[in-house]
């Protein structure tokens, strides 16, 4: 059997809560067993509008966190922005409904198999998988510090049960309506400088992933991102969400996000390339 | 009462079931492979390779439009070396039937690729894709030149010698299509695919440009279905006996119906996969349903049923 895709699965499942946070909305649904395939990093992949709807893609969105319990077996989380005719769809489904998805898809962050300094960064409600994803750090007895971004506060995704699982989480916005004036980036260089981190998570807005690459570039910290493209298929077939990658032996192909990502090495994303064909045999 | 039979033919080759994925929208198979076995299906056919590696178009690559999506892929690939090397014995090995189709730059590109076709074993037939339109230069569309498709179809009819079936690609953005069709079939084609995307273009209402790396791009999906109707119609009237793999935004059992009333003898599922990655086995499931309930008694006996005397 074929390596691509192999934990995933098409279901319908069920919203068990759907609520407003800020922007945002936080939906949960119950897909049962499959929380043992899904690792923080991954997405999934939602068909919207109904049956008759004239929206024929799915539309991905990152998994926040899963969890089980015994009341509601597996369940996992998204956050969803309701900003196109497919994610206002979603957002407005009640409780009870049946959302048909395609889970858990594309690569994971990759987890230290000893424990580690690590920094956490988030741009927008790219911060949803980081949440999740600190959990699974803290447990493995990493350091787990949180820098959030976004241009004003109400586009901050930063639940209160969330800070619990980091040990510091630091608020940047671009008009100071909350946390400190300016970029998420900014103090990033000095913590490298101080050589207080080992690795950088990152996820959010391709600018921010490209401006953390350049700043851990030449440094031994390791940059983990996880990257948004356009697709229309999410599971490697259409060829849409490309990105210029440098492999291994120096070459640059143009690798799929959705399965050779969304989780990539951000030093061999070719960041100046994004939108471009590279030059043949270079 | 006898039973039912799901069994096509295109030219020589002998499929199942006539339903297949279209080129360009299962890749080589192995990311589909997780949502159903392969050889349940008519056969995948794979995406179209050319000679050489290539990097495709610039992103953006992707627009959703009604019912359908605009894209610019623009032909990315391994090359058929590689392509030949780590995608075909993967799928010989699943018991897949397969169908390579290629596209070229030139007359001799394509000559090129059908002679290194010509010596794989486990391939069904060939798929000359000659009406791509996401390359740079749109004077290369073979498929909306006459003597250009038949100088094509003939260069590798001849490369490949009289065994393997050559299906032509055709693209529905032609004048005469019937005359196009006519010249592929005289220079060696055994069968036609019909129809590949239409070319169109979006526009970004915030950088006020065309959205898409490439400008323009190739119309799939659901909005296109009545395009592909027409043409499968037009074609069969035509040449009633030059079997027609038909696609255009096939979505359901009723759609690939529609197709195959019209005069096709396959039918292709693209677009729909990327919506429902169930959706060629969903498909194929409800179009041999629909053809016991209409009461035929086999898929050949509906292939061009709505071109029937108004009597009957």
């Amino acid at each position: 059997m074929s390596q691509i895709n192999r934990n995933a699965a098409h279901i319908r499942a069920t919203i068990l809560a759907n609520k407003r946070v800020g922007q945002y909305h936080q939906i949960v649904f119950g897909i049962g067993d499959l929380v043992k395939s899904c690792r923080p990093g991954n997405f999934v992949a939602i068909s919207v509008g109904g049956d008759s709807s004239r929206m024929i893609l799915r539309r991905a969105f990152a998994i926040s966190r899963v969890s089980e319990s015994a009341s509601f077996g597996g369940t996992m989380e998204l956050i969803a922005a309701p900003h196109g005719s497919g994610s206002k769809w979603l957002c407005s489904q009640s409780e009870g409904s049946e959302v048909d998805i395609v889970l858990p898809l594309g690569t994971a962050f990759g987890i230290p198999t000893s424990p580690v300094n690590a920094l956490l960064v988030g741009g927008g409600y790219g911060s949803a998988p980081l949440f999740g994803l600190a959990e699974v750090l803290k447990s493995r007895g990493c350091k787990v510090d949180m820098l959030l971004g976004a241009s004003t506060s109400a586009k901050i995704y930063a639940p209160m049960e969330g800070k619990r699982s980091v040990n510091s989480l630091k608020i940047y916005t671009e008009d100071g309506t909350m946390g400190e004036v300016g970029r998420v980036t900014d103090p990033i260089k000095v913590l490298i400088e101080e050589k207080s981190i080992d690795v950088i998570y990152s996820c959010g807005p391709m600018g921010m992933l490209c401006a953390i690459s350049e700043l851990t570039a030449n440094t031994d910290v390791v940059h983990q991102c996880a990257v948004e493209e356009a697709m229309a298929c999410g599971i490697g077939i259409c060829m849409t969400c490309v990105l210029p990658v440098k492999g291994a032996d120096g070459q640059i192909s143009m690798l799929r996000s959705c399965i050779d990502g969304p989780v990539m090495d951000g030093s061999m994303v070719q960041w100046n390339l994004v939108g471009q064909v590279p030059e043949v045999g270079s | 009462m006898s039973e039912f039979d799901f069994s096509t033919t295109l030219g020589n080759a002998f499929f199942n079931t006539p339903i297949f994925t279209a080129s360009g929208c299962a890749s080589s198979g192995k990311e589909l492979a997780q949502f159903f076995p392969l050889k349940d299906i008519g056969a995948v056919v794979t995406k179209s390779v050319m000679n050489k590696p290539r990097y495709g178009r610039p992103t953006p690559r992707m627009a959703e439009t009604p019912s359908g999506m605009l894209n610019s892929i623009g032909l990315q690939g391994p090359g058929i070396e590689a392509f030949l090397a780590n995608d075909i014995p993967w799928l010989v090995e699943q018991n897949s039937r397969i169908i390579i189709s290629i596209a070229g730059e030139t007359i001799e590109e394509y000559a090129t690729l059908a002679r290194k076709v010509r010596s794989v074993a486990g391939i069904s037939a060939i798929e000359v894709n000659i009406s791509c339109p996401n390359v740079e230069n749109r004077g290369l569309v073979f498929a909306c030149d006459p003597e250009a498709s038949r100088r094509v179809i003939d260069g590798v009819r001849k490369t490949i010698g009289g065994e393997l079936p050559i299906i032509a690609k055709l693209s529905p953005d032609v004048t005469n299509l019937p005359e196009i069709a006519k010249g592929v079939v005289e220079s060696g084609a055994d069968a036609l695919a019909l129809i590949n995307t239409v070319l169109g273009m979006v526009i970004n209402l915030e950088t006020m440009r065309p959205h898409l790396g490439g400008k323009t791009g190739g119309l799939s999906g659901p909005a296109i279905r009545p395009v592909a109707v027409r043409a499968i119609y037009q074609v069969h009237a035509a040449l009633p006996e030059v079997p027609i793999l038909g696609m255009g935004g096939v979505t359901s059992g009723r759609d690939a119906l529609e197709l195959v009333l019209a005069g096709a003898s396959g039918v292709s599922v693209g677009t729909a996969s990327f919506g429902n990655p169930h959706a060629v086995v969903d498909i194929q499931s409800e179009l041999r349903d629909l053809l016991i309930a209409k009461g035929f008694s086999s898929l050949k006996s509906a292939v061009g049923y709505a071109h029937r005397e108004a009597n009957l």
